[in-house]
């Protein structure tokens, strides 16, 4: 299983450079995108893909008793997954006033900032 | 219990929260803005009274003790932060009380101010590297909504780049954190510390420390990954930029030295030795980049790039004086850079540019104003006996003691360029006569309470710039004691992970 979703996140990682690298404003925030769903799931890869018992602490006793999967990775990527969620949702309402007020969806067009 | 640890968090955050509820009413979000930024200040002053007198600071979110739970941690480098944070807080809410426009308070600039702080303060107090991560992002979220209020063209054109190389630099951060997490199962900074130690696999630490590297360094603006800041600082309204420049790249700045004392000190031959160059390029190409600007505000912002290269050179040099150094620089910079950006603002107000070419004569019709920019000025360009002398004086002198003569040759030419640039806007702004009337907006006529809400933040951050400069001797202790903290990274492990904390079943 592990190899291959080293595959898949590599090919997602890579899908999402190439986008990023596009001059089209649209084609950059689907590399955004695609970039923090790689990040989710390389997160939800590093802690090991098994099987495990659930988290869950029997009543009166203090630990779990037998060994548990580990559910703080499966926390992380829920947190950043409603991150990016917010970021990007944010970043798509910025292509579309951007292209309103600038006409363009060209980044070679937006350079007036630049020096 | 000591309340003032989560104080700086929660103030501004309740401060956000209650100028949301009065959405409709101006006059209460002008008092809470005032309100909230002055409470902030007033307990992250009562903060560092407590951390130098008691050592660092412990709180266990939840009462989960520590490597399970998150922890805020308040050490010295963090409380200086945080004093910083309220003292440019404050200035800033009372500046924007006149120049930010109703259209801006209408659609939520002081809830979004608020929440940059409270982002800011939290990245500044987390002891959790997870943690760090999520208050990065609420503050990124504030910053750019504000970077884009009012939707004009070129601050679309900016938002779009300071958009994608943050969110870039989150996700390197976010992958950088989960590997770290696959390696030593903990996120708590002082449990990865105290175990990264004990690893056998040093290679793969030194891929992390690179990957916390570049992802921190895109936030503090270093070489190569700056372009996102000059391209954007400049373009939302004057308040917004002088926060911005005080505080968002120091964030960044603040992550390394957090990072690189505390984490990754196994390998300073490599790491360091990056971090030297990487240092040494950022200073020259900033100051190189603000020599060819004629903008008032961009010259500015290329100014802040070149001078994030003298503190990342304090922690890249490693000795306790470098790093005395550097967290001196950050106290010095976050004052002085603000206050320059609200005096661009003032001369904005007066004369309705930025171009250097459409302004003169400012010495001679608001002489006052000249004396208020010289005194950050001047400081920035390290003329003594204002704050700048010192920061600078430290760090080349670790330089000289570390045997970086190349980098060192670097901080003083650079020196001499920045002071180049901020004579530049002298003789432009101040000295040349007045031009003809051309093409300047034509500005409405600036009223007289207004201007004194401009001038009083401008004049206390200046009496702030001159007394660290010439009551060097108590500021110089503090960054001493700090730095003395971050070169003995036990204190800090011992500190939060002895910490008490009620164990919950």
């Amino acid at each position: 299983m592990e190899p291959l979703m080293a595959v898949a996140i590599g090919i997602l990682f890579a899908a999402a450079i190439y986008m990023m690298l596009r001059r089209s404003i649209v084609k950059l925030v689907i590399g955004l995108m695609l970039l923090s769903n790689a990040a989710n799931l390389l997160i939800f890869a590093t802690a090991g893909l098994r099987r495990g018992a659930p988290p869950l602490v029997p009543e009166g006793l203090s630990a779990p008793e037998a060994a548990v999967a580990d559910p703080l990775p499966q926390a992380l990527v829920l947190t950043a997954i409603v991150i990016a969620f917010g970021v990007l949702s944010f970043a798509v309402v910025l292509i579309r006033r951007a292209w309103e007020i600038v006409r363009a969806d060209d980044l070679d067009k937006m350079k007036d900032t630049d020096t | 219990m000591n309340p003032e640890i989560a104080l700086p968090v929660l103030i501004p955050m309740m401060a956000g929260a209650v100028s949301l509820v009065f959405w409709r009413s101006r006059l209460m979000q002008r008092l809470v803005a005032v309100g909230g930024t002055a409470g902030l200040l007033g307990t992250s002053v009562w903060l560092l009274a407590s951390v130098s007198r008691d050592g660092i600071l412990v709180m266990q979110m939840g009462g989960w003790v520590a490597p399970f739970g998150i922890s805020l941690v308040a050490d010295l480098l963090g409380a200086i932060m945080v004093v910083l944070t309220g003292i440019i807080g404050f200035a800033v809410a009372i500046y924007s009380l006149a120049t930010i426009g109703r259209g801006h308070e209408a659609f939520g600039y002081f809830p979004l101010m608020h929440l940059l702080l409270a982002g800011v303060a939290g990245a500044f107090l987390t002891g959790d590297i997870f943690n760090l991560y999520v208050w990065f992002e609420v503050m990124l979220v504030a910053s750019f909504a504000l970077l884009t209020l009012g939707s004009e063209k070129a601050q679309m054109e900016g938002a779009i780049k300071y958009v994608t190389l943050n969110l870039l630099s989150s996700v390197i951060f976010l992958i950088a954190v989960g590997l770290l997490y696959g390696m030593v199962g903990t996120l708590n900074m002082a449990d990865i510390a105290r175990r990264l130690g004990g690893l056998e696999d040093q290679g793969m630490v030194d891929v992390l420390a690179m990957m916390f590297m570049v992802a921190f360094g895109i936030k503090a603006a270093a070489f190569p990954l700056f372009f996102w800041l000059p391209a954007s600082y400049h373009t939302p309204p004057v308040a917004v930029s002088a926060l911005f420049a005080g505080l968002l790249t120091k964030v960044g700045v603040y992550a390394l030295y957090r990072v690189f004392t505390l984490i990754f000190h196994h390998s300073p031959g490599y790491t360091h030795e990056i971090l030297l160059w990487g240092a040494g390029l950022t200073m020259l190409s900033g100051v190189l980049g603000a020599a060819a600007q004629y903008e008032f505000r961009r010259i500015l912002s290329f100014h802040i790039v070149s001078q994030i290269g003298y503190m990342i050179l304090g922690l890249a040099l490693f000795t306790p004086l470098a790093i005395l150094g550097g967290v001196f620089y950050i106290a010095h910079h976050i004052i002085v850079k603000t206050n320059l950006f609200l005096v661009s603002g003032i001369v904005y107000r007066l004369g309705g540019s930025y171009r250097l070419e459409k302004l003169g004569g400012f010495y001679r019709s608001h002489p006052w104003l000249a004396v208020l920019f010289l005194i950050p000025a001047l400081s920035l360009a390290g003329m003594p006996p204002l704050s700048g002398f010192f920061a600078k004086f430290i760090v080349i002198r670790a330089g000289v003691e570390a045997e970086a003569y190349g980098v060192t040759a670097i901080a003083l030419v650079v020196g001499l360029l920045t002071l180049y640039s901020m004579i530049k806007i002298w003789a432009e702004v101040f000295w040349k006569a007045t031009p003809a009337e051309g093409d300047v907006d034509p500005y409405p006529e600036v009223r007289q309470r207004e201007l004194w809400l401009m001038v009083a933040p401008v004049a206390g951050l200046a009496l702030c710039t001159l007394y660290i400069g010439l009551n060097a001797e108590p500021i110089h202790a503090l960054a001493a004691a700090s730095a003395a903290e971050l070169l003995d990274p036990t204190r800090y492990i011992e500190a939060v992970l002895d910490a008490p904390g009620e164990v919950s079943p």
